[in-house]
């Protein structure tokens, strides 16, 4: 091995930290061979995405390392898991998978990991600071991370992310490093209208594009609004990192290290320009949909990632508007709100719980619809809100998918089908 | 006529198999089934193709960073590719085969070429992965 290695980093790798240390240093180390890193580096924080998905090797992997004795050195919080661990019996899952899903999510926290379960954990507890060494999982919190905090992560997969965790060591490379943070690419938003730019639509419509234009390149935007709110970028994150494998963009004038064009390319110049007109949002909305409209609906999927509190409170506000009209959700309908215990913690503290449930919205929390077999097998057609949740459920879930806006999806589900109204988009 | 090609080995190993190719990326969590072995993203130009024993030729993955559990439970399950060849080295698919090694004794070799060499590769030209990172294109086998 060629790899520099401190005397702790030996010390782990021969087993003196016990044998799960020792496993997930081999891990480590093998990756930064792969990354050809000359050595390692401390991260200070880590986000598991390991914990999420529930197959043979991952329950596996997690139970060798916790009865191997490993625990985690850093502060480390826990991605959504296979399991809304309070309320599962109400979901209907099957016994057999729950118990392996709660041995799965108990080894995890006996390693020492915070039980978050949560796929926005910026929303949640211990945000990164700016410029902090982090190690995440979880795509859409990547991109978050790095780009909307400035802190500093690579793409850590399922389950190197853990591993990290443990040793409290990366390979010292790629996103770690100040100077392979420069924009790549400039995209340039041109005559999009105020109105569009301020719905939410737009920040998951650009997320999309911006992922297919992007590949693995580091986008740099040019024209986003200074306003954008956490649960805008949240959710351009969620799609653009969908879509292509987006770890980290700029928006000049926005993100933390992009106050300026010369800031945003670190005095460079982009590799490639691109212009983004009206068309081609139009285009990547449509793409987002599978399901025509007029489709008979059966489901609509919110909180991919997970909702937050203000969330809750523009459903809460769109399902008034439809009750005080004496509308009701379609009999037909499931309504499904994907949310983390924290901010349902404070759900519980505000005055419009009860109006949700009234409506008939089914709130889950710790897991999500990916995760979690709570889908009915007859589902045919889901709605959402979600560029991350349009895009995997056709493969997923085996459904058509139809993409709108969160008014689009209460008006749909109070019509039982797929109606998406926004003259926004229609103007040429 | 068959040519060698060289490459970088990311995860080594040997292999052999039928070229499965693509041009666009895809994330293994919501593109493949690692019960079946199905390319199962309904975006995708592979859609419905099995990848199980092939040598899949893909740029490189995208998006979910459960790509990595998705190859090792396929690796564990027996659907895997038999080898996968990139344009760009990816973390994550890497990731999945090393810890299929660390945890079962099991992996797939995972190897990256340059681009010229990448891009000259057809649908079902044989290939053989050598754990050095040469790959073998319509060789005759045991020359």
């Amino acid at each position: 091995m060629s790899i520099k290695l401190s005397k702790h980093d030996k010390q782990l790798l021969d087993g003196q930290h016990g044998e799960g240390a020792r496993l997930a240093m081999r891990i480590v180390v093998r990756m930064a061979e792969v990354h050809e890193a000359a050595e390692l580096m401390d991260v200070t924080q880590a986000h598991i995405d390991g914990c999420g998905l529930l197959s043979e090797t991952g329950l596996e992997f997690a139970e060798t390392l916790a009865a191997k004795g490993a625990r985690v050195s850093v502060p480390t919080t826990l991605n959504m898991g296979p399991l809304d661990l309070q309320n599962w019996q109400k979901f209907g899952i099957d016994e057999d998978f729950a118990g392996k899903a709660i041995r799965q999510a108990k080894a995890y926290t006996d390693m020492g990991c915070i039980p978050t379960w949560t796929c926005a954990p910026y929303q949640s507890y211990l945000t990164p600071r700016f410029g902090q060494q982090i190690a995440w999982g979880e795509s859409n919190a990547i991109c978050y991370a790095n780009s909307v905090l400035g802190a500093r992560t690579n793409r850590y997969g399922d389950y190197m992310d853990i591993c990290a965790a443990i040793t409290g060591r990366v390979p010292r490379c790629g996103l770690h490093l100040a100077e392979n943070r420069k924009g790549q690419l400039l995209l340039r938003l041109k005559d999009i209208d105020a109105a569009i730019m301020q719905s939410n639509e737009f920040y998951v419509t650009l997320g999309h594009l911006i992922g297919s234009l992007a590949g693995d390149k580091i986008p740099v935007i040019e024209g986003l609004d200074a306003g954008a709110s956490g649960d805008q970028l949240k959710a351009m994150c969620a799609a653009a990192a969908s879509s292509g494998a987006v770890a980290l963009f700029h928006a000049i004038g926005l993100t933390p290290e992009a106050n300026t064009f010369e800031q945003a390319f670190q005095g460079g110049r982009p590799e490639r320009i691109i212009d983004i007109g009206l068309s081609d949002l139009r285009n990547a909305r449509s793409e987002l949909s599978t399901a025509k409209e007029g489709a008979h609906l059966d489901l609509v999927v919110l909180g991919c990632p997970h909702f937050s509190y203000n969330e809750f409170r523009e459903l809460s506000d769109l399902i008034e508007a439809k009750t005080e009209k004496g509308k009701k959700l379609h009999p037909d309908v499931r309504f499904v709100v994907i949310s983390s215990q924290t901010s349902y913690a404070l759900l519980q503290r505000g005055d419009f719980l009860d109006r949700l449930t009234a409506f008939g919205t089914e709130i889950t929390l710790d897991t999500c619809v990916f995760h979690t077999p709570m889908v009915a097998e007859d589902t045919k057609v889901i709605m959402t809100n979600s560029g991350k949740c349009a895009y995997y459920a056709p493969g997923e879930l085996n459904v058509r998918v139809a993409f709108g806006s969160m008014a689009d999806c209460v008006e749909s589900s109070v019509n039982g089908k797929v109606c998406r109204k926004d003259p926004l988009w229609e103007k040429s | 006529m068959g040519k060698i090609l060289t490459g970088k080995p990311v995860v080594p190993g040997s292999a052999e198999g039928a070229a499965l190719v693509s041009k666009e990326p895809l994330s293994f969590w919501g593109g493949i089934s690692p019960q079946t072995g199905e390319v199962i993203d309904r975006r995708h130009d592979l859609s419905g193709s099995i990848v199980t024993g092939k040598i899949f030729v893909l740029p490189t993955g995208r998006g979910s960073s459960t790509s990595s559990a998705t190859l090792m439970e396929s690796i564990r399950t027996g659907v895997a590719p038999a080898a996968i060849i990139n344009l760009s080295i990816d973390p994550i698919l890497a990731l999945g085969s090393i810890v299929a090694d660390e945890l079962y004794h099991q992996t797939i070799p995972i190897v990256v070429l340059p681009e010229e060499d990448f891009l000259s590769i057809r649908k079902d030209d044989y290939l053989i992965i050598k754990p050095d990172g040469k790959v073998l294109v319509n060789e005759q086998r045991d020359k």
